[in-house]
């Protein structure tokens, strides 16, 4: 973490995000923030609250209710020299901006060798927990770190939503930013003032332990907390690693870890077959088998769209006693 | 008035010679003020937590009945979250609704005999959908038509204009309703497009487009059945925008204190659909104050009676999660369903 200020100012993940962008819209005028609602409402969940007030209509503005459309224009914007930053309005609404970022959004750099890039930061809402409709809570990050040229960031933390959307921001290549909804408002911390960033593709290590790696990232770093809080009472000390960064993935953390464990379990609130997790198995199967004392587990949501019955929604997300199974069953193989 | 009107906003006659006899008058009213008592009723049932997140409609029911009115349940309905007015007056079951609101998987399993699809809630993807519908039945030889929704809002997105220029070029038998409520969340209309008047994109496409008074239930209706009509012959689709108003919040959770004043929304509240028939029927003398009590608790009855059949629903089991994901599971969601089964015993 690059720290040019050393005070703290107690913060929820909504707030450091807003401060992010407020920070990153006086520092470089290139910086335009842009989506549906994002203007005068300030955003559905306020993280562009009070920007357009501050920076002006021509610098913080409401577009019409296209996604094909702000994902389009901020290729356009990115390649003629911005610093586009758009908000999608959920992650499930990514969809019809797909053509776009699977067709152009991550190629530019490479089939101009160089001469062009979209140095765009695309922001979005995404993950379970909080009870919304039908197609509100997918969680789609696969998608996105199996596109070739865009880099996928899915913070946990206030700080961390900080110092990533700042270094996102910075980046000279396209960059996902996936927010947790569970976790806009439900966790507050000291975030350092100021500007700073935060390293993307450099793991965090949330509890350091010597029995297990738990490797999670985002809405599942805080339910693995608690899992493994849990199985301390039991004597199994757990390490909960939270990837902070898809892509790049920090390969060398989670495999410094597992060698260090012996085991590992992997958690995501994201379907089960063909998702991240099942990559980050595949890298411990290929460079740590050999320190592996027990198969490498997956926890993960279900083969089928997220549901939006709320009573069963807390089945489909994994929670801390279906984490507390898996640490479980890869101590007792 | 660049609009189609039959009855103004003081509920007089302007279109004389447009007005439908007196049984239909009845019927479009009693349509309106019944999906006008389930809205209300929806609000309430939200605050005392027996339904989620709903988006109301109210101040829109001349838009959302008097266009359902015109069909038949072997046309098709493609209603996105906010028309579940439309839902309604198609033949939808108020219990249906509520279930869905209700995050019931029931509230998906569509009744048999109506032709109705679950309401859509990613924006306008249902218009390329109409589409197919309406070619499909063509191609099996019958004459009905697919009707679909959409926002101001909504026809900004791509498939807003992919399917219309589909049906124009296809001559696709659909009914696109355009509902102009004036607000997509909290970006007014004028900062949507710099398009005035949204029946005008019909013209890109080559087909026809209707602009009608969306409060005036007649006209509104009157429009529609046209366009069916011409649908049902062969002719084609049309486009109709309904130029409303969203009295109300965008869902039970938005605040529209931050992006508008109340002084819009009060000068709509004197263009209400429900009170503008009202008053037309009460000086015609074939609505009266006995009519109206009479009316409501029919309504009341018919919906608490809805409620309590809601209610009688249980609550989703977790292997449903996994459930017609296939027609036949994979492997591996047989396993899934294996291991909630083990987990949760249900
Ligand atoms: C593809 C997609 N993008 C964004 C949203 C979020 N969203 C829900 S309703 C809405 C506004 C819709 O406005 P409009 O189409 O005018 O319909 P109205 O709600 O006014 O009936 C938005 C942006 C969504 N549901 N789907």
């Amino acid at each position: 973490m690059t720290l040019t200020a050393q005070k703290t100012q107690t913060m929820t993940m909504v707030a450091a995000i807003n401060d992010a962008l407020k920070l990153a819209l006086s520092r470089d005028e290139k910086v335009c923030v842009f989506g549906e609602d994002v203007g005068v409402m300030g955003g559905v969940f306020r993280a562009t609250d009070g920007l357009q007030a501050q920076f002006g209509p021509a610098r913080v503005f409401d577009t019409p209710l296209a996604e094909a459309g702000i994902v389009g224009m901020g290729v356009g914007l990115g390649l003629a020299g911005m610093r586009p930053v758009a908000e999608i309005q959920f992650a499930g609404f990514l969809y019809p901006a797909l053509d776009q970022i699977l067709s152009h959004v991550g190629r530019y750099r490479h089939r101009t060798r160089g001469r062009f890039s979209v140095p765009m930061v695309v922001r979005a809402p995404y993950g379970g927990g909080v009870h919304t409709p039908e197609q509100h809570a997918d969680s789609p990050e696969a998608i996105l770190a199996h596109t070739p040229g865009v880099k996928v960031v899915i913070p946990s933390t206030p700080s961390d939503a900080k110092g990533l959307l700042l270094a996102a921001i910075e980046d000279p290549d396209p960059v996902f930013f996936f927010e947790a909804i569970k976790l806009y408002r439900s966790v507050k911390e000291e975030v350092p003032e100021g500007y700073f960033t935060t390293p993307l593709g450099k793991a965090r290590t949330v509890r350091e332990g010597d029995d297990v790696t738990v490797i999670c990232y985002g809405g599942m770093v805080e339910v693995c907390t608690k899992a493994a809080d849990a199985a301390r009472e039991h004597d199994i000390s757990v390490e909960v690693i939270d990837l902070r960064t898809l892509v790049p993935m920090d390969k060398d953390a989670v495999l410094a870890s597992v060698r260090k464990t012996g085991r590992a379990v992997i958690v995501t609130e994201a379907p089960r077959t063909a998702g991240f997790h099942s990559e980050i198995a595949a890298v411990i199967a290929e460079e740590a088998l050999d320190s592996l004392l027990a198969p490498v587990v997956r926890v993960t949501g279900f083969d089928a769209p997220y549901p939006p019955f709320t009573s069963v929604e807390d089945t489909y997300r994994p929670n801390p006693a279906r984490v507390a199974r898996a640490i479980k069953s890869v101590l007792d193989y | 008035m660049d609009m189609l009107q039959i009855i103004d906003e003081g509920g007089t006659l302007v279109s004389p010679d447009l007005l439908p006899g007196d049984e239909t008058l009845l019927a479009l009213y009693r349509a309106m003020r019944r999906i006008r008592h389930f809205d209300e009723r929806a609000v309430v049932l939200h605050r005392q937590g027996r339904m989620g997140v709903y988006p109301p409609y109210g101040g829109m029911e001349a838009s959302q009945a008097g266009t359902t009115f015109a069909l038949t349940h072997d046309d098709w309905l493609l209603p996105t979250y906010r028309d579940t007015g439309a839902a309604l007056t198609y033949g939808l079951p108020i219990a249906q609704v509520v279930l869905y609101w209700r995050t019931s998987p029931h509230g998906w399993a569509m009744p048999e005999g109506l032709k109705v699809l679950p309401f859509y809630i990613p924006i306008a993807t249902q218009y390329p959908h109409a589409v197919g519908c309406a070619l499909a039945e063509r191609m099996q030889g019958r004459s009905n038509v697919a009707m679909a929704f959409i926002g101001d809002g909504g026809s900004s997105e791509g498939d807003f204009h992919e399917a219309l220029n589909f049906a124009g070029a296809l001559s696709a038998p659909c009914v696109f309703i355009l509902q102009n409520n004036g607000w997509a969340i909290s970006v007014p209309t004028s900062a949507q497009t710099k398009a005035v008047n949204l029946s005008k994109r019909a013209d890109g496409y080559g087909i026809p487009g209707v602009r009608v008074d969306g409060n005036d239930i007649v006209a509104v209706y009157h429009a529609t059945r046209e366009a069916v009509e011409r649908a049902r012959r062969g002719e084609g689709p049309t486009l109709i925008e309904t130029v409303t108003y969203r009295v109300k919040p965008h869902t039970v959770s938005d605040d529209p204190g931050r992006y508008r004043t109340e002084d819009l929304t009060k000068e709509w509240l004197t263009k209400d659909p429900v009170v503008r028939l009202r008053a037309f029927l009460t000086s015609r003398g074939t609505w009266s104050d006995e009519h109206e009590a009479a009316l409501v608790q029919e309504i009341t009855d018919e919906f608490e009676a809805a409620v309590l059949e809601a209610d009688s629903y249980g609550e989703p089991t977790p292997s449903e999660i996994v459930d017609h994901v296939f027609a036949t599971p994979t492997p591996a969601l047989s396993e899934q369903r294996a291991l909630l089964l083990e987990e949760y015993g249900a």
